[in-house]
C-alpha cells in the first residue's frame, strides 16, 4: 500500500509508528573478486563511495558508512561518519549488525557500494514502498526474484531473529531474508541492481555512467597515443594520432580496446595525460598525448 | 645532473658515486639491481627494459626529492637502464650521501622501492627456452585468476617476488 508522497522531496511521509530511517553504506567488503576497492572505484569522476552517500544522504536522519575496523582511516572512508564492524568474516551482515546495535531503535536503508546503477526513482520507490510492520522492504531480483538485501529497509524489530540467524551459523542476508517477514518489491528498472564484481564489469558501468562527448555531438578531437611494452606489441604500433569523439581516456581505451587485441582492462592500467599520471574520467582536449600504462617492473 | 635519469649503456657506478661526494656527508649508500638468472621458475637469459621516459623522468625525480626531504640526505641520485641486458648487468643503481648513516641507508631503500612501484618502465624476460614475456603483465590479463596488483611488489632485478593480490572474505 502506497501512502502520499512529500510534495517537496516526493519521499514518503513515514506513518507515525515508522522507526527513523538511519542509512548505511556498505563499504567494508574485501573486492577480491574485483582486485581493487569496489568503494574507490570512479565513475564520471567520483567514486562509488561518494556516489552513494550523495543518493542515500537527502533520504535518510543520518547516513553512515559501514567498515572494518581496519578501514577507518582511510581517506576515502574517513570523511564519513562510521560504523565499525564487531564481528570479522561474517560478509555483508557484519555491518548490518553493527548498526543495529549502534541504534537499535532505528531503521537501516541498507545499501551495497557496488551498485553503480542505482538511481534516485529506484531508491524513492523504495521508500514509498516502505513497510515498517514487516521485517524488511526489498526489491525482488530482477534475474532470480529472491530479494535484493543490499538496496533494503530493515526494521529495528528484525533485530533479534536477525542476531538469532547469525549465531546459529547463519551469514547469507539474502537468506536471512527469505526467512523473514519481508515486504518483496517488484523491480523498477531490470539494471538498478547491477552490481559490479569484476573488472569486466566495472569496464562496462564505466563506460555507461561516463558523460559522452559524442551523445552531445562534440566535435572530434586529435589525439595521440603513444603505445608501451605489451601494449605496444598488440597495438603492433609504437603511437598513432587519431581524431575521436571520445571525452576521457577510459572511453578512448574502449575505443581502442575494439580495434585491438589488448588483454588488459582499464582495472590494470593506469593513465597518463601529456606525461603526468591523470585520472580515468579526466577530460580528453585537442592536442593531448594519451599513454596507457600496463603495471610496472622496473627495478 | 638530473637525479634521475635513464642510461642505455652501462652504468658505471663510480663515476656516479664522485657525484654525491659531499665534505658535509659522513655516509654513503648505493643500491644495484642486478639482472638475474631466473625468475619465477623459469631461466632467464636476459631481459629487455624499455620506459615512458617523459614521465619516468619527472616522477623519478619527484621520488629523490621526497627521499631527501623525508629522511634528511643531502645528495640522491638513481639511473636505470633501458634497452637489452645481459645476466649481471646493472639494471639500476641508487646512491645516496648523508650526514649518518641512518639517513642514507634509509633514504636509499625509499628510492628503490618507490622507483619499482611508481616509473613507468617494463621488463620482458627473455628465457632459455626461447620464450619471453613481460613481468607482471602476462598474467594480470582483465579476468585472470592470478592478477597482479599494480601497485605491489614486482619481480624484479633484486630478487623481491611479486605479491599475489590475496583472494580474501570480508
Amino acid at each position: 500500500m502506497s501512502r502520499p508522497a512529500d510534495p517537496v522531496t516526493g519521499v514518503a511521509r513515514p506513518r507515525a509508528s515508522a522507526a527513523p530511517l538511519h542509512g548505511l553504506l556498505l563499504a567494508g567488503g574485501r573486492s577480491s573478486r574485483m582486485r581493487r576497492d569496489k568503494a574507490g572505484l570512479a565513475y564520471a569522476g567520483s567514486t562509488q563511495l561518494e556516489r552513494a552517500m550523495a543518493l542515500l544522504e537527502p533520504h535518510v536522519e543520518r547516513a553512515y558508512v559501514s567498515v572494518r575496523p581496519d578501514q577507518s582511516a582511510e581517506d576515502l572512508r574517513a570523511r564519513f561518519a562510521q560504523i565499525l564492524d564487531s564481528q570479522v568474516n561474517l560478509g555483508p551482515l557484519a555491518g548490518v549488525l553493527a548498526a543495529q546495535a549502534r541504534h537499535p531503535e532505528a531503521a537501516w536503508l541498507v545499501l551495497a557500494c557496488d551498485l553503480p546503477f542505482l538511481d534516485e526513482e529506484t531508491l524513492r520507490h523504495l521508500l514509498r514502498r516502505r513497510a515498517p510492520a514487516r521485517a524488511a522492504t526489498a526489491y525482488r531480483s530482477s534475474y532470480d526474484g529472491l530479494p535484493e538485501p543490499l538496496c533494503a529497509i530493515w526494521e529495528p524489530h528484525c533485530r533479534e531473529s536477525l542476531a538469532a540467524y547469525v549465531a546459529a551459523g547463519g551469514q547469507c542476508p539474502r537468506q536471512f531474508l527469505l526467512g523473514a517477514d519481508t515486504e518483496l518489491l517488484e523491480p523498477l528498472k531490470s539494471q538498478a541492481l547491477d552490481n559490479v564484481n569484476t573488472p569486466e564489469e566495472y569496464g562496462s558501468a564505466m563506460a555507461a555512467l561516463t558523460p559522452s562527448a559524442a551523445a552531445h555531438n562534440a566535435p572530434g578531437k586529435r589525439i595521440s597515443v603513444q603505445y608501451y611494452a605489451l601494449l605496444r606489441e598488440q597495438a603492433g604500433r609504437r603511437d598513432e594520432s587519431l581524431v575521436t569523439r571520445a571525452g576521457t581516456p577510459g572511453e578512448l581505451y574502449q575505443e581502442l580496446a575494439r580495434r585491438y587485441p589488448f588483454t588488459l582492462g582499464p582495472d590494470v592500467l593506469r593513465v597518463a595525460i601529456n606525461a603526468e599520471f591523470r585520472d580515468w574520467s579526466a577530460p580528453l582536449a585537442d592536442g593531448d598525448a594519451v599513454v596507457f600504462i600496463p603495471p610496472v617492473a622496473g627495478g | 645532473m638530473s637525479a634521475f635519469r635513464f642510461s642505455r649503456t652501462p652504468i658505471a657506478p663510480e663515476e656516479l658515486r664522485a657525484e654525491l661526494a659531499d665534505p658535509a656527508c659522513g655516509g654513503y649508500a648505493a643500491f644495484e639491481g642486478w639482472v638475474r638468472n631466473s625468475n619465477e621458475g623459469q631461466s632467464v637469459r636476459g631481459l629487455t627494459y624499455e620506459a615512458f621516459e617523459a614521465l619516468a623522468v619527472r616522477e623519478g625525480e619527484r621520488i629523490v626529492a621526497e627521499a631527501l626531504r623525508r629522511f634528511g640526505a643531502a645528495r640522491a641520485a638513481c639511473v636505470h637502464r633501458v634497452g637489452e641486458l645481459a645476466i649481471g648487468e646493472l639494471a639500476v643503481w641508487v646512491g645516496v650521501s648523508a650526514a649518518h648513516r641512518d639517513e642514507a641507508f634509509r633514504a636509499c631503500r625509499y628510492i628503490i622501492d618507490e622507483v619499482k612501484h611508481r616509473l613507468p618502465i617494463w621488463k620482458k624476460e627473455h628465457y632459455l627456452s626461447g620464450d619471453s614475456g613481460w613481468v607482471n603483465c602476462e598474467r594480470c590479463a582483465t579476468g585472470g585468476e592470478h592478477a597482479h596488483s599494480h601497485a605491489g611488489e614486482q619481480a624484479g632485478a633484486d630478487g623481491v617476488r611479486a605479491a599475489h593480490v590475496q583472494h580474501r572474505r570480508r
